[in-house]
């Protein structure tokens, strides 16, 4: 891997295998067999994708329902293991996949952030310290101590992503998720995510807001059904891409 | 990714988890405590009542004639049902980290573990039940009840290595959670808990079947540790020792194997 990258994808394909019928017990695979129908369709969902992603970029990732922009940063992330390719990463890595993650309504907000940090593999005393930045940061301190089913879903998403945000990752991964929440919430996930710009955090974004895209990133990548279409200057293949369809 | 390095992320994954690890025990325990009010008190009073009518059944109504039969079954109840609840439990650990798992990277084994780290607390309450009836009983437990931790520690790792089986096999195939706790029904059954060996050993094929399972082992050593006073063989200590690591050994082989695709079917 190349000192300068913070992502390298070589020729990465995922594939799913989607029975005709999706199955999921021993019963029905059980029946399939006897009567021979076990088939499995193969569905790539990424195509020989590769490109990488050099160190303090802000690079977005567009591309209509479906293209396989999800499935991309699941594989950055490590939470997918991609069918074929090569995936290399360097630095830790803060996925902001869905807010919320990880979160028991059963328990009050209290209790949640101490879980959530903890899957995201931070410590008790570091969260301790933290504790009071996220609180302040999700300005929801009287709601502390409130299960939290009894939250809004705002709520919930505020509380997420001050705790996702917290440390200064090597690299960020954004999907969608400024899409939630009131425009005051936002506007602050934008400071927050321009201030991890400033410093030397490597940021992915996907969004369908194509005017974030082109106001955040730097370079951007454009996948459709699977396949990288065009990479290259996020102003170019915004445009490229806004253009579609249209001539 | 080469071996070594497997192992090496294996060991930095544990350090960095073991809060997480922490976190969803306490999670777990804070669900089941905080919603009733006799919370605590209740799976202490649970177990006694259980011995209560099973005494009464079979104590009085079939004649099964253990002595202390109310501590013999209730002692050997509480090994068997750790392992009872720490595998059921542990079987739908993974769907029940779904929504984690489709987030985050986290190793994913710690789902299982953290049920049978659960189960191992719910074992300490009802331990608190046991001793209750050993004193009324009069079977005061002598200096060997200190060795009381190996069975546990024994029967804890045998209960991981079939929970990591369990809880991978359910992803792929939801129906075995019906199964399994038929199996579970049968498979009590099969271990001296409210009857003593004697009545099956004129029996051949039951006392080979008992004696080829492994909570049999188990469930004998603690009884020989907490309430008659015997400090168990070295052979007693391995055979525990040796299900345990087969067991363990065989489902981290198998839980890494399936792990990969966990996420296309949660
Ligand atoms: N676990 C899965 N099993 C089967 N198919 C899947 C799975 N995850 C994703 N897919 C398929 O892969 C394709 C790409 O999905 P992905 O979520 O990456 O799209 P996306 O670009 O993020 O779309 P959107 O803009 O709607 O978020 C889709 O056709 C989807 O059905
Ligand atoms: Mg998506």
């Amino acid at each position: 891997m190349k000192s300068e990258n913070a992502v390298e994808l070589r020729d990465i394909e995922m594939h799913f295998n989607m029975s005709k019928e999706k199955f999921d017990s021993l019963k029905e695979l059980f029946l399939r067999f006897v009567t021979r129908r076990l088939m499995f369709e193969d569905f790539i969902a990424l195509n020989k994708v590769s490109f990488d992603i050099p160190k303090g970029d802000v690079f977005g990732i567009v591309g209509l329902n479906g293209s396989g922009k999800s499935t991309i940063l699941k594989i950055i992330s490590g939470i997918l293991t991609p069918t074929k390719g090569k995936v290399e990463t360097d630095g830790t890595i803060a996925p902001l996949i869905e807010l919320g993650a990880g979160f028991d309504l059963d328990l009050t907000a209290r209790e949640n952030i101490y879980l959530n940090g903890s899957v995201l593999g931070y410590s008790k005393k570091f969260m301790d310290e933290k504790f009071d930045d996220i609180v302040e940061f999700s300005e929801l301190r009287e709601f502390l101590d409130t299960p939290m089913k009894n939250y809004s879903s705002g709520m919930v998403a505020r509380i997420g992503f001050a705790i996702a945000t917290i440390t200064k990752p090597d690299i960020l991964i954004v999907d969608e998720i400024l899409a939630v929440g009131d425009f005051k919430f936002q506007e602050k996930c934008e400071q927050r995510i321009n201030s991890m710009i400033n410093g030397d955090t490597t940021v992915i974004i996907v969004s369908h807001s194509i005017d974030q895209i082109e106001r955040l990133c730097k370079h951007c990548a454009w996948l459709e059904k699977g396949k990288l279409k065009m990479i290259g200057d996020a102003k170019e293949v915004c445009n490229a891409y806004k253009n579609q369809g249209t001539n | 990714m080469n071996n070594k390095k497997g192992m090496k992320k294996i060991f930095e994954d544990m350090k960095k988890f073991s809060p997480l690890l922490i976190n969803l025990t306490s999670r777990d325990f804070k669900v089941k405590y905080r919603r009733s009010v006799l919370g605590v008190l209740w799976s202490v009073l649970n177990p006694l009542f259980t011995m209560l009518v099973i005494t009464q059944v079979f104590g009085h109504l079939l004649k099964v004639s253990v002595p202390n039969f109310a501590t013999y079954y209730i002692v050997g109840w509480s090994i068997w049902n750790f392992f009872s609840e720490a595998t059921s439990l542990s079987m739908g650990s993974i769907l029940g980290g779904a929504s984690l798992i489709k987030k985050v990277y986290m190793p994913k084994y710690i789902f299982p573990l953290e049920k049978c780290l659960f189960a191992l607390i719910n074992l300490a309450f009802s331990l608190i039940a046991v001793i209750a009836v050993m004193l009324i009983q009069g079977v005061y437990p002598t200096w060997t009840a200190l060795l009381a931790p190996l069975p546990i520690l024994y029967c804890f790792v045998f209960s991981v290595g079939f929970g990591l089986i369990l809880s991978a096999m359910t992803v792929y195939f939801r129906d075995i959670q019906h199964l399994y706790s038929v199996l579970l029904t049968v498979w009590m059954y099969l271990t001296p808990v409210i009857y003593p060996v004697s009545l099956i050993e004129d029996n051949a094929f039951m006392n080979t079947v008992v004696h080829l399972n492994p909570l049999f082992y188990y469930v004998d050593y603690f009884r020989n540790v907490m309430m008659y006073g015997v400090v168990p063989s070295l052979v007693d200590n391995l055979v525990c020792i040796g299900i345990a690591v087969i067991s363990l050994v065989i489902g981290g082989f198998v839980f890494s194997k399936a792990q990969k695709k966990f996420i296309l079917h949660i």
